[in-house]
């Protein structure tokens, strides 16, 4: 699924405190700030600590199944603690259930894509945000309705497609059909309606620089940081994404969830080596988003339908 | 790129740079016309990539599912195609398993959505307070969305499991006998749903965090001065505030529900994964897709379900529709 965050058409301003402060007034600023947005209280910290737990520990759990063994795994109560193997099942699972070949080619199809996503999709909301030409609403209509279509209905001709151009269980098969996001293209428009002042394109075409050109050294500086989002939030998607890879892919050559379905598809199962797969191949995300989460949030909900 | 080759004068003109003054008048006269031709063509390069590879890869695809589905093919000669009309559909239409995945889609979809975006709306509602750690707070609901479908099933079938699984022990402690979680149909069901509502969200609830910040406080102002309570307030304010990407979310989960396949397919453990249970009692949609193309060799009945995925979906947003009108005739 590509489909994920559809950003506004946000017509309302930015409620940014430095927003011309003076036009609204102090009545206006208080009144702000008294209406919305209580203080939380006890009640509103303890749901909210249960919520976090409960999104964390399963993923607390994977670690802590990953580091013991087979029977402490498999007895009751289960383990609360981690164990001493978290390293030998992380080893392990590189190497005997093809993770290590699956985390690279996972690591080449994520950022192939998160980069052609992000390279299109900031060039396409260029030109729908800041670009007059025949056909722009039309055609932006066109790509929030392709956010609507189910990639999932057309697996049958895309199998047999790839087979023909010889691609079967190899990864351009996954790459090529999502080297392009709606999404993305939406978010890059909002974004650029906003962040970049038409001035600037104008300035741009009155020194006589093309369009390309105009894009290279106006474009991109003021597009960076969305830019950064969209790579982050793709990479994400493509790293996660399950239906295509795993009807196209075989175990030969995996991405990160195929071969982590192979690993508890055998008929003895080795729990901690399964929780090691599932924790080594979640890892790199998880060690995105502790990095990185604040612009990750802040990404997505910048992308959200707002009213 | 195709179109991009009829653009690439405007794309790969050197640096222009202010043209000399008094340069003759045929180079001014062309570079004009180039100057024309970017404005004119530059759009629409920028957008072509977008497009041709959505037309490649997507739509034709879509579009070719229905021709397929009149067809007879096997997955091992794929190029042999035998002509059949509407006997895969008739087929389909008498086929019992095929009756059972798609009731098994719509409740598996009805269970895993509601509690999902409920929760989602509770939860927006309390990261929207003011607090400490709300940082904190919001990365760590976004944790299930960053865990890809095969990590997160593969754990929950762990938690689930009916011997040693924490959910069964945590109930045998509430002296609750053990719950077949895989075996039985409606513990499985809730199984599987509750992977998808652990994954889901969080990412829901910042979609509605964002909707309900951009929401003007008089509103709220006015609410309080009418001596509106909190709960009155969250009901009469809040929610119409945020309809728009209530709407939105509804739509999305609802096509995600229809496209299920990750969360069985593992929860089922291999072996019976593809047929959803022993009993075929969590097989969605998705997964009888699958089943009939790459395990029965049926490519023409698999397009057959894939189009009945559709039209479920298509169905789902008719109905969705039905009922809004319905409920703002009657209110």
């Amino acid at each position: 699924m590509t489909i994920h965050s559809l950003p506004a058409r946000t017509d309302a301003p930015a409620r940014t405190p430095d927003e011309k402060p003076a036009r609204r007034g102090g009545r206006r600023l208080l009144r702000e700030r008294a209406g919305r947005q209580h203080h939380a209280g006890p009640l509103a910290y303890v749901l909210l600590v249960i919520m976090a737990v409960l999104s964390i520990f399963p993923l607390y759990w994977t670690m802590v199944a990953a580091s013991t063994d087979n029977t402490r795994v498999s007895q009751t109560p289960p383990p609360f603690l981690p164990g001493p193997n978290l390293f030998s099942n992380l080893a392990r699972a590189w190497d005997e259930a093809a993770m290590g070949k699956a985390m690279i080619n996972s690591l080449i199809v994520a950022g192939v894509i998160a980069l052609s996503t992000v390279m299109f999709a900031t060039l396409a909301g260029f030109a729908f945000a800041k670009l007059r030409f025949k056909g722009r609403n039309v055609l932006l209509m066109l790509v929030i309705g392709t956010m609507m279509v189910p990639p999932q209905l057309g697996v049958v001709p895309l199998f047999m497609m790839m087979s023909e151009l010889g691609w079967s269980q190899q990864l351009p098969a996954v790459i090529f059909p999502t080297l392009v996001s709606a999404v993305g293209v939406f978010f890059m428009r909002q974004y650029l309606s906003e962040a970049l002042p038409d001035e600037l394109v104008e300035a741009g075409r009155v020194d006589g620089a093309h369009s390309l050109r105009i894009f290279w050294s106006i474009v991109l500086p003021v597009a960076r940081p969305a830019m950064a989002v969209l790579f982050m939030i793709t990479f994400v998607h493509a790293w996660n994404d399950f239906f295509w890879p795993f009807v196209v892919l075989d175990m030969t050559n995996p991405t990160v969830p195929v071969a982590l379905t192979q690993l508890s598809a055998g008929y003895v199962r080795d729990q901690s080596l399964i929780m090691a797969g599932a924790l080594l191949g979640t890892l790199p995300l998880l060690a995105m988003f502790i990095v990185f989460g604040r612009q990750i949030v802040s990404g997505i909900m910048a992308g959200a339908v707002k009213g | 790129m195709a179109t991009s080759t009829t653009k690439a004068p405007a794309g790969e003109e050197p640096p222009a740079g202010p043209s000399p003054a008094g340069g003759p008048g045929t180079a001014r006269r062309r570079s004009a016309l180039l100057h024309r031709l970017d404005v004119k063509g530059a759009p629409f390069a920028f957008v072509a990539p977008f497009f041709i590879v959505f037309a490649a890869f997507s739509f034709y695809p879509l579009v070719y599912t229905s021709w397929i589905s009149l067809h007879d093919v096997e997955l091992a000669t794929l190029d042999v195609m035998e002509w059949v009309a509407f006997d895969n559909y008739v087929e389909l239409w008498g086929d019992s398993r095929f009756w059972n995945a798609l009731v098994n889609t719509i409740t598996i979809g009805v269970i895993s959505t509601v509690p999902q975006l409920l929760m989602a709306l509770g939860l927006a509602h309390l990261l929207n307070y003011r607090m400490r750690a709300s940082l904190f707070f919001r990365v760590a609901s976004l944790v299930p969305y960053a865990t890809s479908v095969a990590a997160a099933a593969l754990v929950f079938t762990m938690i689930f499991e009916r011997d040693f699984g924490m959910i069964n022990w945590a109930l045998g402690g509430l002296g609750i006998d053990p719950v077949n979680w895989e075996a039985d149909k409606w513990p499985a069901q809730l199984a599987i749903s509750t992977i998808v509502i652990w994954r889901w969200t969080g990412y829901n609830a910042l979609l509605y965090l964002a909707a309900m910040q951009a929401i003007p406080a008089d509103r709220y102002e006015a609410a309080s001065l009418d001596g509106a309570s909190r709960w009155k307030q969250f009901t009469h304010v809040t929610v119409p505030g945020i309809r728009s990407t209530i709407v939105f979310t509804i739509v999305l989960s609802t096509i995600g529900a229809t496209q299920l396949f990750g969360e069985p397919l593992i929860f089922g453990q291999g072996p019976n994964g593809i047929t959803g249970g022993a009993d075929n009692q969590y097989q969605t949609l998705g997964l009888l897709l699958y089943e009939e193309g790459w395990k029965n060799y049926q490519m023409g009945r698999s397009a057959t379900v894939a189009w009945a995925m559709f039209m479920l979906l298509v169905l789902a947003f008719v109905a969705q529709r039905l009922i809004k009108r319905l409920r703002s005739r009657t209110s």
